[in-house]
């Protein structure tokens, strides 16, 4: 069904429009104000044009090192999670109980691990992982291993690897089981009829219609891992040495430990236009998708 | 049919190793420290509420509760109030730039909160809202507001268009419109929206932590003070984290047949 063009439209997303335009256009003016300046404290400041961007867009200078370490590390990160997590989340979703008390349950403890705190997921992984107090650190050190999160960084990439899993792979799980559910009875009968493998069932016909939601999960787990803070800050606190200081923990050690407000603040740019552009990518690839589907998306 | 082989093992082990992590800090709230250090056992052996006992009645402790509660609750309320009739106007409407408009609310929900947390605090300290729930109410609207508009966007589009103009044809306004059918009609979007909103505030830290300072604290802020000159409070800290899970295990209940399509954003 088509939309009608009304521009009278606009009065009630003005709203809207205004809240998020205050929490989000004037502190980003703000961001920009700093970025093109120096300061020597007492709040005086000097104008310093491209400087901060141009240090840091150049690996032989110490920020800019910093900062393209820190984004490779941080990739590097959201490859290994999205290669456990989505997989993992399909195979999951593929295994839920089909009726019964038991597919609530099942829902309820798997979006446990999404509303607990971030800080507390972090703490809840920092004791868990500990070789005294710990249960995972104690077994790992019990069977042989010599496992310490604090002191070795493979260690502490595991750690936060696992956490990581153990925090989102439910997000995938469940939109991977929200697709599924959408898929009528009579495919599958047909299916049966034609004498389709378990493999071709898959591959025919749950993979093309979880289609949307998995790029609704690939993206938004590849967004939320490339701001990740809280859990990794808890845990590691970015260490040991740099290992995990991905580039928002490095954003504040820089913003708020040294308060260097320029760099950071071209920093904050930067990031944000890796991000807009990673989100304009999404965007257009949705809108292609929604554009494919039937005029009505309707109730699952 | 649509099932795999093995799958009651696949899910059960997922659970077990979800589950794990969780029982280890309920286990860990229960004991007293001095158990808790020197021998490692998988149950309390001596049980204690003595960790609960601290938080109930240390003032500084609760508040904390409360103040999380406040702002997670204002947040929720300012969001859905101004994000429901911006769905309505990106389901029925085309407007001018109104493409662009829905793609600059996506990506403020992306930005990362680190970029904000310097500048939030900046702009909440002139405007003399810093220390108060206001403040990191606000500044969450920065991911929840466009989380809202999106979700509540999948659920109006699945109203079919001819109640709206059934009810203007039988003579309704349209806030009379808005209120007495549209948003009975999708209800249950509103709850799952609510439940989002809820649930980003309440996991969210580093704004609430910026944004704060003493009389609003947040208890993800609180929890720190554990750490002390002696060492880690382990118990009291295991207790704090479990007592911020269960106001999340609460909310899921109520809204478990809605969990999945909530999550693919009203998309499915």
């Amino acid at each position: 069904m088509e939309k009608t063009v009304d521009q009278k439209a606009w009065f009630l997303v003005l709203p809207v429009f205004l809240i998020v335009a205050f929490s989000a256009v004037l502190p980003l003016m703000t961001v920009v104000n700093y970025s093109v300046q120096d300061t020597f404290g007492n709040n005086q400041f000097f104008w310093n044009g491209v400087g901060w961007f141009k240090e840091l867009l150049d690996p032989n200078t110490d920020l800019g090192e910093r900062f393209l370490a820190s984004v490779w590390r941080n990739l590097l990160f959201s490859a290994i999670i999205l290669a456990i997590e989505v997989p993992l989340g399909i195979v999951v979703a593929l295994s839920m109980p089909r009726q019964g008390w038991q597919v609530a349950a099942c829902l309820v403890i798997l979006a446990l691990p999404l509303l607990i705190p971030w800080n507390v997921v972090g703490t809840i992984w920092q004791i868990f992982g500990r070789p005294d107090i710990g249960l995972l650190g104690y077994v790992l050190n019990e069977i042989g291993l010599n496992y310490n999160y604090v002191s070795n960084d493979l260690d502490a990439w595991f750690t936060v690897v696992l956490m990581d899993v153990w925090h989102w792979t439910s997000l995938v799980a469940l939109l991977c089981y929200a697709g599924l559910k959408s898929i009528p009875d009579a495919y599958y009968q047909a299916a049966q009829i034609d004498g389709a493998s378990r493999w071709a069932v898959f591959k025919a016909i749950q993979l093309p219609k979880m289609n949307r939601v998995l790029l609704i999960a690939v993206l938004l787990r590849f967004m939320d891992s490339f701001m990740i803070y809280t859990e990794p800050f808890v845990v590691t606190g970015g260490g040991p040495g740099n290992s995990t200081t991905f580039v928002s923990i490095e954003l504040v050690k820089i913003a708020l430990g040294q308060f260097d407000l320029g760099k950071a603040a071209a920093l904050s740019l930067v990031y944000n236009l890796i991000i807009l552009i990673v989100c304009w990518i999404f965007y257009t690839v949705m809108t292609n998708a929604g554009a494919e589907r039937p005029a009505k998306g309707g109730i699952a | 049919m649509n099932t795999i082989p093995g799958r009651r093992i696949i899910i059960s082990a997922f659970l077990v190793f979800l589950l794990l992590p969780i029982y280890w800090l309920v286990n860990m709230s229960f004991k007293t420290n001095n158990e808790i250090v020197t021998t490692m056992t998988l149950w309390p052996h001596s049980p204690t509420l003595e960790n609960y006992v601290t938080i109930f009645t240390d003032e500084s402790w609760y508040s904390g509760y409360i103040n999380s509660l406040k702002y997670v609750i204002i947040n929720t309320v300012i969001s859905i109030s101004v994000a429901l009739p911006a769905a309505y106007a990106f389901s029925r409407y085309r407007f001018l730039g109104d493409k662009h408009l829905f793609f600059w609310l996506l990506s403020n929900r992306m930005a990362p909160a680190a970029v904000y947390a310097l500048p939030f605090f900046n702009l909440y300290s002139a405007i003399n809202l810093f220390d108060t729930p206001w403040a990191v109410a606000l500044a969450h609207c920065i991911f929840n507001v466009p989380l809202a508009v999106w979700i509540l966007e999948g659920f109006v589009s699945s109203v079919p268009r001819e109640i709206d103009e059934t009810a203007f044809l039988d003579g309704y306004s349209f806030p009379r419109f808005f209120v007495k059918i549209l948003i009975p009609l999708i209800s249950s979007g509103i709850g799952v929206a609510a439940f989002f909103c809820f649930m980003f505030s309440w996991v969210e830290l580093l704004l609430a932590r910026t944004l704060t300072s003493v009389a609003a604290k947040p208890i993800s802020a609180t929890m720190t003070r554990t750490v002390s000159a002696a060492g880690i409070d382990w118990g009291l800290l295991a207790a704090a984290g479990v007592l911020t899970i269960i106001p999340g295990a609460l909310v899921i209940w109520f809204v478990r047949n809605y969990i999945a399509r909530g999550f693919a954003l009203g998309r499915v």
